[in-house]
């Protein structure tokens, strides 16, 4: 199984910037602690959303053939809640990039709203500076992933 | 116009500030990157991408922290220390630095001391007197 946080992308321009959506429901189960009477999505998992987001576009800008790994939140400030029936709107533009790694800037609106700003930075692992390996497979961009997002293309 | 050394401090206060959610008196010119404000690897990283967009500068790989090349090579670590041709290979890369104190004792473990944010401010007042 692989954890897809987004529903489906609706611009993606490689290596630049990726729009993702996102159906927020009160059938995720989370939301009904998330709080008791009160629901409204973790902002932790609004970060997550972001991170599939960015990352995809930072791992297709080189063919999903590096390993790409969310290394530092940079920024994380929320402005209002997103709440069960709305549509996240994941805008993503990749800022700085290198072999070793890339830099990203992000915002999620619903509707005309800011809910928030997300800035983070991905490590392409295999070029990690300390030499360290890690196995030969992408662990990352699986078939499995690949496949999902083919169905995303629809 | 040229930008002033204290101009080039401040901004790389901030950069500090925001790449490593230090205080902005914690962001002293003595300051080490890794010992006093927290450093990590990937920090690195993020502080060459603000450099290079706050200034208007491109920094090639391993030129402003050139460190992490010399350790895998047996002619310039020997023991856990910088042998003289590490420490000669080192001065030539990263001129920007003040070797005093750690030259008494070339340690790696000690090398993120080299990396003060006046190294920092050494370098882009360098790079920016050259790109000017």
């Amino acid at each position: 199984m692989r954890w897809i946080w987004i529903d489906k992308f609706v611009e993606f321009h490689s290596g630049e910037r990726a729009v993702a959506m996102k159906n927020v429901t009160l059938a995720e189960e989370h939301l009904h602690d998330h709080f008791p009477g009160f629901p409204v999505m973790p902002e932790t998992l609004c970060i997550e959303a972001m991170a599939q987001t960015s990352g995809i576009l930072v791992g297709e800008a080189k063919n999903f053939e590096e390993k790409v790994i969310l290394a530092k939140i940079k920024k994380a400030v929320f402005f209002d809640y997103i709440k069960p029936g709305d549509t996240m709107k994941l805008d993503a533009k990749i800022e700085s990039m290198t072999d070793e790694a890339a830099s990203t800037s992000g915002k999620i609106t619903v509707g005309d709203k800011l809910i928030a700003e997300i800035d983070l930075m991905f490590s392409h692992i295999d070029q990690n500076l300390a030499g360290e390996e890690f196995p030969e497979e992408n662990f990352v961009f699986t078939d499995t992933f690949k496949s999902l997002m083919r169905g995303m293309e629809r | 116009m040229a930008m002033s050394r204290d101009e080039i401090f401040q901004k790389v206060r901030e950069i500090m500030v925001d790449a490593l959610g230090v205080d902005d008196d914690e962001v002293t010119v003595e300051a080490t990157l890794m010992g006093d404000l927290g450093a990590e690897s990937i920090d690195f990283l993020d502080i060459v991408f603000r450099l290079e967009k706050t200034f208007g500068i491109k920094i090639p790989r391993e030129e402003l922290f050139p460190a992490e090349n010399l350790m895998n090579n047996p002619e310039f670590v020997n023991n856990g220390k910088l042998t003289e041709k590490g420490l000669a290979e080192l001065k030539s890369k990263m001129p920007h630095t003040d070797y005093t104190s750690f030259e008494t004792n070339p340690d790696i473990n000690k090398l993120g001391d080299l990396f003060t944010v006046n190294s920092i401010v050494n370098y882009v007042e360098a790079k920016l007197a050259n790109s000017g």
